[in-house]
């Protein structure tokens, strides 16, 4: 198998549209999904004698994120142009920056099967998007161009080429995903293309010292795309290098459908962007007051909340991992801990909840927590009636699944559904009685030593108590009656 | 009222308005006689927008009817290089690629003569986006010198020169990147002047070098170009590289003379090429700057030769990823035969430009290649930074530098047009205040072979209240400049 | 120092200009003779000089735009000038990526 004597090498470009009202360099709306051309205007149609007027909630949302991953703030960066035709690209160059990016270095830990890696980060930068063609607009074959995307404020987030495999790409992905999110400046929107990621392939021998040539990938726009796609890239390169052939740079498109990688050819002169210092906007200025003003308003990263859960709530990694990738669910389930009477007890069965019952109503349903019907008071409301002996285990699930549904009152639901549990001994020494008098011949081979079929005595119980049988009771009762 | 309204500065225009001895209709129809009675021997005016210039006028009568005039310019008629965007108005460039383009905005100068109150006569001619020193690259007509119909206005703010001197209108507006408002002011025997860089808003006006670019006031005296400045200067938040600094008074100060100036003469200005007369000419305006108390003071400004080469490769450089925009996508021409994408860029813009901006575009393309950029455009942005050091040197002994504003007083239609490199030599004393991002204004001194002749003055960052004091001064000195007959 | 043809042509080509055979005899003469001028800039010792790539000195500018929206225009407006338009999309030749 050839592919194990190749080494394979990745670095990523992701480029996140930050959540800001308007454009990069205009008042127009960012609003996603609207009829062509209705979010547009001198500027982002580069007419002739517009100039840009930089957004200043893009430099700090920039400023942020390179405080959250560990990047040194310039504290004058530059703006640059990067020349190319092409129709999406209203003035033939698009607005980024080039030698002196407003963040540099820093990185980001990813869990691997277990261990931990640090992917190094190169830098991150501030441009502005295009705008999107669309093919086959008129019956004569034309392609048409909308200009709304265009100039949507972008961070563009470069990677060492620190990353070995289509794994460590995905889990380096996902972590950065969790981060923007937690800092609320992307949405993590891979379908929609908010949050897209670029690929540099590469393959070496084992044995080289020096990394192949890379291809770059685009257009992959999902986790298991990017896998595919890096996927089919390494198997590509090295089967033209073990056939003689030679690797060349250029960028290729990712085909869904196909799940192949094929060469651009709209990117032919792509090696020759002739960038130079963007003269129409003075550099970027951000001062240590700024930074620190910013910095304070850094809500807590996953890894961070992750090792607190560990720390203060014993909460094992599995469970944290799950709750921390999403800051919505991760608050959720705090304000639940708060309300049940926090410690590592309460955690841990919040989690439970969470990651189980809660989390397979919301794969069924698909709703994002802010949709939830389900409060954190009614998740700890029942797991207050759990722990009171008030419902039993089965009758949780029954209440969680119809407040989920409807929001309604957990105690309401239990009054509505009776679902309370019974403990009364008396009541529940009649049907017990009931039972053994009932099966006579089974209470003799218990007795003869066939205990096993003690469950088979609880089951009758239960059955006779609708499920509702406070089991510790049920079991104590039984254990008298039949004598051990 | 002997002498023709035509014949009024923008200053006595505006006095009789405001003295309600003119209409604001009365200047506007005579300045639209003027242009129909000369325009087609000069060739100043690209479009007459007559219908939108009366209605501005009849607003401005009804305002100042009503007590409630806005200013000195209100009800003035003045016009435009065709370089400013005009909402409603084409706006050419005076490129084929732009022919018939009609913009959906106002620039922001455009914006502030409006709310000032002046009536628009139309759009200026000039040398295609700005780029020439004779307005003989217009795409569409030559202007005329209106001083000698067979010679250039200058360019390439041309028609916006020729357009005063030929009396069309009271006060126009320029663009200046490498002496473009003042070599055709000098040419033409009127007072032009290039703001600061940033001084001025960019916004709304077709971009040739952004870097240094700036638009200004053109006017028949020193106080009608300081009443232009002064309605258009100022901070414009969609040019984020206009100065935030509040502006001067430029009229209130003007008449302060020029005692105790301290005039810098720089030694390289006056070596090789300059033209006797020109230089008699401008001698002579020093030799009076001593008269009304001012000192000269000997400087020397040693990478002025580096200013053309230094330019070139920069102005060259931004004007190639400026004009990517005109690609028939989205305005402007396209060529419609064209097959794919890429032929129809190249058929669009080979067909839609004209050679100088082509021969811009390559050099400029050339200079950012691959492999090119350090040797070429970041060496010439040092050489800048030198040249911007030989001024800074310069005002630790001086107030203002004063040299020609051109080698030679207007030159024949046709004499540099195969030329390029020797028309570009044309900008050689002008072209070191744009690369050092300094205001520079020429105001008339005198003649060389029955031509006007521009005296050139340099001045500190923003400091254009004391530039037009010292050109005022000059002026009342030699009184008012004299205007072509160019009979109607 | 002479450009060539050769360089002529991959120049025209990243600026998107069909060049006729005759402009690029015309132009890779006229642009040579300005190379030549340009070079003198070469005698000027430039280390450890600042490029001035920006013309507004350091002091005077502004404030950044406020994140607020500002009314744009109408797709009518917007698609006024098209040379070619389809829908409210402006219209171009087949795409090929
Ligand atoms: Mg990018
Ligand atoms: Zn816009």
């Amino acid at each position: 198998m050839p592919v194990a004597d190749f080494q394979v090498v990745l670095g990523l470009e992701v480029h996140a549209q930050l959540l800001t009202k308007t454009k990069i360099f205009c008042g127009c709306s960012t609003a996603f999904g609207a009829e062509p051309n209705t979010h547009v205007c001198p500027v982002c149609l580069g007419l002739p004698g517009v100039l840009p007027a930089l957004n200043r909630q893009v430099v700090e949302a920039a400023v942020r994120t390179g405080l959250a991953l560990g990047c040194a703030i310039r504290p004058k960066s530059v703006f640059a142009r990067k020349n190319y035709f092409y129709p999406d690209l209203p003035k033939g160059y698009q607005i980024s920056q080039y030698e002196l990016p407003i963040c540099e270095g820093g990185g980001l830990d990813v869990e691997v099967d277990g261990a931990t890696k640090r992917v190094r980060l190169t830098r991150i930068h501030m441009e502005e998007d295009a705008g999107k063609n669309l093919h086959d607009v008129a019956a004569d074959g034309s392609s048409g161009v909308d200009l709304n995307r265009a100039g949507v404020p972008l961070l563009e987030i470069v990677s060492e080429p620190d990353l070995r495999s289509a794994d460590e790409a995905v889990e380096y992905l996902k972590a950065l995903r969790a981060v923007l999110i937690t800092l609320g400046v992307n949405d993590g929107n891979l379908e929609e293309g908010s949050f897209r990621c670029d690929a540099n392939v590469s393959v070496m021998r084992r044995e080289a010292t020096a990394y192949g040539t890379r291809a770059e990938i685009k257009n992959m726009n999902s986790f298991r795309f990017l896998r595919q796609a890096i996927d089919y890239e390494v198997r590509r390169q090295v089967e033209l290098i073990e056939s003689g052939g030679q690797v060349v740079q250029e960028t290729r498109l990712f085909d869904p459908s196909r799940g192949e990688t094929r060469s651009m050819r709209s990117k032919e002169d792509a090696h020759d962007y002739r960038y130079f210092p963007e003269p129409d906007l003075p550099p970027v200025l951000v001062d240590e007051a700024t930074v620190a003003r910013l910095r304070q308003t850094l809500p807590e990263l996953p890894r961070a909340r992750a090792a607190r859960y560990a720390a203060e709530l014993a909460l094992p990694a599995s469970d944290a991992a799950i709750l921390v990738a999403d800051k919505a669910v991760a608050d959720f389930f705090d304000a639940t801990v708060a309300l049940a009477g926090q410690g590592p007890e309460a955690a841990k069965k919040a989690a439970n909840w969470m990651n189980g019952e809660v989390a397979r109503l919301v794969n069924e349903t698909g709703l994002a927590p802010a949709a939830w019907k389900l409060t954190p008071a009614h998740l700890a409301a029942v797991l207050g009636m759990l722990d009171r002996g008030a419902i039993n285990g089965a009758a949780a699930k029954a209440v969680v699944e119809e407040v989920f549904r409807t929001g309604a009152d957990p105690a309401e639901v239990v009054q509505a559904k009776g679902l309370a549990q019974v403990s009364d001994e008396g009541a529940i020494e009649a049907i017990v009685d009931a039972v053994l008098a009932g099966a006579p011949a089974e209470v003799e081979r218990h007795r003869s030593g066939k205990k096993n079929l003690t469950g088979f005595f609880v089951g009758q119980v239960m059955k006779q108590l609708k499920g509702k049988g406070n089991p510790a009771v049920v079991n104590a009762l039984l254990e008298k009656k039949l004598g051990g | 009222m002997t002498a023709a309204l035509t014949d009024l500065s923008l200053q006595e225009a505006s006095a009789r308005l405001a003295a309600r001895q003119v209409s604001s209709a009365e200047l506007t129809e005579a300045c639209l006689a003027r242009i129909a009675a000369t325009d087609a021997r000069v060739g100043a005016f690209l479009a007459v927008s007559a219908e939108v210039a009366r209605a501005q006028a009849a607003e401005a009568d009804a305002r100042i009817a009503a007590g409630a005039r806005r200013g000195p310019l209100d009800g003035v008629p003045v016009a435009l290089k065709d370089l400013f965007l005009t909402k409603g108005i084409a706006t050419t460039a005076a490129s084929r690629i732009l022919e018939g383009y009609v913009p959906p905005y106002d620039g922001t100068v455009t914006a502030r003569l409006r709310a000032a109150g002046a009536v628009l006569l139309g759009k200026l001619n000039l040398d295609e986006f700005a780029m020439g020193s004779s307005n003989e690259n217009s795409a569409f007509k030559p202007c005329r010198n209106p001083w000698d119909l067979s010679r250039t206005p200058g360019g390439s703010s041309g028609g916006s020169a020729a357009a005063l001197a030929a009396r069309q209108c009271y006060g126009t507006m320029g663009t200046d990147t490498g002496g473009s408002i003042r070599l055709p002011a000098s040419f033409c025997g009127v007072v032009g002047l290039r703001p600061t860089y940033g001084r001025v808003s960019r916004y709304g006006v077709v971009a040739f070098a952004s870097s240094l670019d700036q638009p200004g006031p053109l006017g028949r005296t020193v106080w009608d170009a300081a009443a232009m400045l002064q309605a258009v200067a100022g901070r414009d938040e969609k040019d984020l590289t206009s100065a935030t600094r509040p502006v001067d008074d430029y009229l209130g100060g003007l008449e302060g003379g020029a005692r105790g100036l301290r005039v810098g003469v720089p030694r390289e200005w006056f070596q090789g090429g300059v033209d006797a007369g020109v230089e008699q000419a401008v001698r002579a305006a020093l030799a009076t700057y001593e008269k009304l108390g001012a000192t000269l003071v000997e400087i020397s400004l040693p990478h002025t030769k580096y200013g053309i080469g230094a330019y070139y490769l920069v102005a060259t450089a931004e004007a190639s990823s400026n004009l990517a925009r005109y690609d028939g996508v989205r305005f402007g021409l396209r060529a419609e035969e064209a097959r794919g994408l890429k032929e129809m860029y190249s058929e669009t813009r080979e067909r839609g430009f004209g050679a100088e901006p082509k021969r811009r575009i390559m050099l400029g393309t050339y200079a950012l290649s691959a492999g090119y950029y350090d040797a070429y455009y970041l060496r010439a942005q040092k050489v800048r930074t030198l040249i911007r050091r030989d001024f800074d040197a310069a005002f630790e002994r001086c107030d203002v530098v004063a040299g020609p504003v051109a080698p030679s007083p207007a030159f024949k239609l046709g004499e540099k047009v195969d030329d390029p490199l020797q028309m570009y030599l044309a900008d050689i004393f002008t072209i070191t205040c744009n690369l050092a991002a300094l205001p520079g204004l020429s105001v008339p001194c005198g003649q060389a072979g029955g031509l006007p002749v521009g005296l050139q003055l340099v001045g500190r960052p923003f400091d254009e209240a004391g530039m037009l004091r010292a050109a005022r001064a000059l002026e009342r000195e030699l009184g008012p400049a004299p205007l072509p007959a160019l009979e109607a | 120092m002479a450009l060539s043809l050769e360089e002529v042509r991959r120049i025209a080509q990243l600026a998107r200009l069909r060049l006729s055979p005759e402009e690029e005899r015309t132009f890779a003469g006229q642009l040579s003779a300005i190379l030549d001028h340009v070079r003198q800039l070469e005698e000027l010792d430039v280390s450890g000089v600042e490029p001035m790539t920006h013309a507004l000195a350091a002091g005077e500018a502004g404030a950044l735009r406020d994140d607020a929206l500002v009314p744009g225009l109408a797709p009518d407006e917007a698609l006024a000038a098209a040379p070619a338009r389809e829908g409210t999309c402006f219209k171009v030749p087949r795409i090929i990526e």
